[in-house]
């Protein structure tokens, strides 16, 4: 199973050692062709902005909505998951709109007030401890999406069909179980695939 | 339970940080023209390190409103600068809402003896560092991410490769060396010990390492990279060069694209005239920032 790692900017190093953890051969991806012989892409954290307009420069937009409308698994993880919104509160645009949901930018706060947790997350751990870096919170959740974890009543991480989606960090622990579940993704859709 | 201003909270944000570049800006105009060009980051300060060169005096912390003004401006982190031992300037960003602040040695140090017990903070810190004791002694006392101090306010690259090239060097060394030596090592360096035996055992840092002092191009990002730079400070460069706006940009993808030298060669085209540079020899010794601090 080969996974992309988005390099643009951001902790990708983060990502790929836990991909490799998990079990997964891990590449970074900085041109658009790099996405063809993978089987799933994370989007990591680091800025929002600074993400986003270098994927339009690059054509990665489009890309990376082809590659989520193949049913090819994707995940974000705090900017990342900005980046999969179709819905950013206080602003008109967003960015892939692959995600059924609407987020909000810097939900809990400046730097002073980022925090970490352990939380309780369905399907990956009872007890995973959740970074938070002037992080986003999930706001309002499409019907089709199912919520995974949340802190103070705020959804933080979010599954829909191949998509997935963390508030916080899991790429800043040495717990490779958020991976793991999204490797299972992949696996699951590549049957999916190889089935139509 | 909740915590804030953890060691993991503090290092993390320095790690989104990444591949990026942070900008020095004096007002909310300047510090919406970095967003708009990819920044990461801004700097909001009084004056960029050149013009702090030129004016000569007690640089200080800048004027709060200018810091409260760039805040609102911008949704990317905002960071601020305090003198060297200053920590109530440093408090008083922190309380402000600031989201990194620098201590560093373009101001005019407040401490000759003491850099601040940054431990003590729940915002995280970069310092400034010549060489691998020195990133070790501010990771010390708590900085959580490190640049490298080249000099600041000239446009000339060659201090920041050096202190690049002399880190880098330095943790290799360091890797290879046997358990037995790392003590001794530990002495000659002037660095904590259990700090030379994670870079013993991981061979890097164990915060993320920028470069700052003196990049002025695309081509001088490019090379910080090339040299083990997570990501590049640039100050003076791109609000000293003829053309902000596309300076910053072409700063940015020839960051991200560091190996890509068509894509630096593309960027770099019309950019027009960078910031005007210093030859580090013509500035007087008692002139060069990088000797403040320790």
């Amino acid at each position: 199973m080969k996974i992309g790692v988005l390099a643009l900017q951001g902790a990708v190093a983060e990502h790929l050692r836990l991909l490799e953890m998990a079990g997964a051969t891990a590449v970074p991806v900085k041109k658009v062709e790099e996405l063809e012989d993978l089987d799933g892409l994370i989007i990591p954290g680091g800025e929002s902005t600074t993400i986003s307009k270098l994927m339009h420069k690059y054509g990665f937009m489009e890309a990376v909505r082809r590659f989520g409308e193949a049913k090819k698994p994707v995940f974000g993880t705090c900017a990342g998951a900005i980046l999969l919104a179709n819905r950013i509160n206080g602003q008109e645009d967003y960015h892939l709109g692959l995600m059924d949901m609407k987020v909000e930018r810097n939900a809990f706060g400046r730097q002073k007030e980022s925090f970490e947790a352990v939380l309780p997350i369905a399907g990956v751990a009872p007890d995973f401890t959740a970074v938070f870096i002037r992080a986003p919170y999930i706001m309002e959740l499409g019907e089709t999406g199912e919520v995974l974890a949340k802190f103070d009543d705020k959804i933080v991480a979010a599954r829909q069909g191949h998509y997935l989606a963390a508030a916080f960090h899991p790429e800043l622990t040495e717990d490779s179980r958020f991976h793991k579940y999204f490797l299972d993704m992949v696996k699951e859709s590549r049957g999916v695939r190889a089935a139509t | 339970m909740v915590e804030v201003g953890t060691s993991r909270v503090k290092r993390g944000m320095a790690e989104m940080q990444k591949g990026g570049v942070i900008m020095d800006v004096v007002n909310a105009e300047q510090a919406k023209i970095a967003e708009a060009a990819g920044a990461v980051a801004v700097m909001a300060l009084e004056r960029v390190p050149s013009d702090i060169r030129a004016a000569g005096g007690v640089a200080r912390m800048a004027d709060l409103s200018i810091v409260e003004e760039v805040l609102k401006a911008v949704s990317i982190p905002v960071m601020a600068k305090a003198r060297i031992g200053h920590f109530v300037e440093a408090r008083v960003l922190e309380s402000m809402g600031v989201d990194y602040i620098d201590e560093s040695e373009v101001l005019t140090p407040a401490d000759d003896m003491f850099h601040i017990n940054k431990k003590d903070f729940t915002v995280p810190f970069v310092c400034g560092a010549r060489d691998l004791g020195e990133a070790l002694r501010r990771i010390g006392e708590g900085a959580s991410m490190i640049r490298t101090k080249g000099e600041p306010g000239t446009g000339n690259i060659v201090e920041a490769v050096r202190h690049m090239r002399t880190m880098q060097a330095q943790i290799r060394k360091v890797q290879s060396m046997s358990y037995d030596e790392l003590m001794a090592e530990a002495k000659n360096l002037g660095a904590p010990y259990e700090l030379l035996e994670y870079v013993h055992k991981n061979g890097k840092l164990p915060v993320v390492n920028f470069a700052a002092g003196g990049v002025a191009t695309p081509s001088d990002a490019a090379l910080m990279m090339q040299l083990g730079a997570d990501g590049v400070f640039v100050g003076s460069g791109i609000f000293k060069s003829e053309n902000p706006e596309k300076y910053a940009r072409a700063i940015v993808e020839a960051t991200t694209h560091y190996t890509d030298y068509e894509l630096i060669a593309r960027v770099s085209k019309g950019l027009g005239a960078p910031m005007t540079g210093i030859e580090i020899s013509k500035i007087r010794e008692a002139d060069r920032m990088q000797e403040r601090g320790w």
